[in-house]
């Protein structure tokens, strides 16, 4: 019963967030405070973690393949599709849930504990369309890019680890790159992506926003909200799979 | 001119208020006082809009705000001034940045004539040399003026306090309680304060509610609140010894 409340409020606090921006000048720069927030700030974590585990998706790769029959290109196909199909936009959104998620649900319950959310309704702005929508428009819009450069340097990372472990040869793996590429594997990426983009800016909003206490509540709500964006993000993955590649 | 009229407001079983009726002029700082639960800042969240009553009205100069529509009732909102417990400045933005939200939110005017009218608010509150300042780099005093800027700078006919000196030493208290007069009576406008504080009863309360479990149970002056013999008022205002000599020394001189 709990659950079908929260998803109920969940949907309503979405009917309050698409509703037009009160002054466009403002909302423009709520916009590009939040690209950088949530977006340019997240940047050197993926880079880092994609580039080493694409390296290590490799090395594992090539460590398992005993059978001289099975040709070593393999490596490099293993590497693309684990890369391009689940650790960019699944393995990423979740590194992401934990990073935004907790900073977004901590700075909109911090807002809501001392009253920063009551001040903005008194004034007469739709709050929720304030501080989530510009967080909705940020994380849809960069996360895809973000992704893209995901795949690329987790990709790079499994060649650099052949090429410096001497375990496969640049040419084997960028033969593997090329055999039987799917563009629309990259479209199915992209659209995982847009949806946990999405459910990364609006769980852990919903968290924050309906915060009440003090600043323990905060921290609980906190870690509830990387818990459930994670939970989420794995059952539309779920599903997503199912649909676009079934 | 605010005219409440048989406020109700509940919380599934819990009535907090029970039929509050009361008049606030403008030109005039009202305080609204009572014991912690008495329904104090549930009165007060009524009247700004942040709940809505169960039965009553309130009306705002012949408006009643419990039947605004959304476009009314944004409007009206443009009209109202707020001073939050905690000041509740936006901890991301500067002085200057806060104080010139609401005007970034509701007028087209140029930025520079803007800043001319952030300026003379900050002048007003004594705030001059902060604009660049962040609220975690003020005193408690100076965030609670910076609060105050920001809820006279749309020229609000109506200002809320809610327990405006909270947190504050008693010096910086009467400096807050008197600004807040001041500005009242400057832009004749109608002030309604929260408060626990005696100090504010006895220096600016021009006229006072008690409220006691959810009812009106007394309302006068700081003069008339000397005099009074309601049990309930006493009980509270005088509770402290210091009070209760201010109020024998108040009756031998009077």
């Amino acid at each position: 019963m709990n659950y079908i409340s929260h998803t109920g409020k969940y949907f309503m606090m979405l009917s309050q967030i698409f509703k037009k921006p009160q002054k466009g000048n403002v909302f423009w720069a709520q916009i590009m405070r939040e690209i950088d927030e949530l977006g340019l700030k997240s940047l050197g974590i993926i880079m880092f973690i994609s580039f080493f585990i694409g390296g290590v998706i490799a090395l594992q790769t090539a460590l398992n393949l005993e059978s001289p029959f099975i040709p070593k290109s393999l490596i490099g196909f293993a590497a693309k599709r684990s890369v391009i199909l689940e650790f960019a936009p699944t393995f990423c959104s979740i590194i992401l849930a934990g990073k935004v998620g907790s900073y977004i649900t901590s700075s909109i319950g911090t807002m809501r504990v001392t009253e920063q959310i009551d001040a903005l309704e008194v004034m007469g702005i739709n709050s929720l369309n304030h501080l989530v929508l510009p967080k909705i428009i940020a994380t849809v819009f960069f996360y895809p890019f973000l992704i893209l450069l995901a795949m690329f340097l987790g990709i790079f990372g499994g060649w650099t680890a052949g090429v410096l472990s001497g375990l496969f040869s640049g040419i084997d793996y960028i033969t593997g790159l090329q055999t039987d590429f799917n563009p629309f594997l990259i479209t199915y990426a992209t659209i995982k992506t847009l949806v946990f983009a999405f459910l990364i800016a609006t769980v852990p909003s919903y968290h924050g926003y309906y915060v009440d206490g003090g600043s323990i509540e905060v921290g609980k709500a906190s870690t509830k909200s990387v818990v459930w964006t994670i939970i989420i993000i794995v059952i539309a993955n779920y599903f997503l799979t199912q649909m676009l590649l079934t | 001119m605010i005219e409440v009229k048989d406020l109700h407001k509940g919380f599934g079983e819990v009535k907090v208020l029970k039929g509050i009726s009361a008049d606030f002029e403008p030109g005039k700082t009202s305080l609204i006082i009572g014991q912690s639960g008495s329904g104090k800042t549930v009165f007060l969240k009524n009247l700004i809009g942040l709940h809505m009553p169960d039965k009553g009205s309130i009306i705002f100069n012949d408006r009643n705000s419990t039947e605004f529509s959304t476009q009314q009732r944004r409007e009206w909102r443009k009209e109202i001034g707020m001073v939050f417990q905690g000041s509740a400045l936006f901890d991301s933005q500067t002085v200057e940045e806060n104080v010139m939200f609401p005007l970034k939110m509701f007028q087209n005017d140029p930025e520079d004539v803007m800043l001319d009218r952030v300026n003379v608010v900050l002048k007003r509150v004594n705030l001059e040399n902060s604009n660049q300042k962040f609220p975690a780099e003020l005193s408690g005093g100076m965030q609670k003026r910076v609060a105050i800027a920001r809820a006279i700078v749309m020229n609000p006919k109506y200002l809320f306090c809610d327990e405006p000196n909270s947190g504050l030493d008693p010096n910086t208290a009467i400096l807050i309680d008197n600004l807040i007069q001041e500005i009242t009576h400057e832009y004749n406008i109608t002030t309604v304060i929260n408060t626990h504080d005696m100090n504010s009863v006895m220096e600016i309360g021009e006229k006072i509610v008690f409220l006691k479990d959810g009812l009106k149970a007394w309302e006068g002056t700081s003069k008339e609140i000397f005099r009074t013999d309601n049990e309930s008022v006493v009980n509270f205002v005088y509770s402290s010894k210091l009070y209760k000599k201010v109020r024998s020394a108040y009756l031998n001189e009077n």
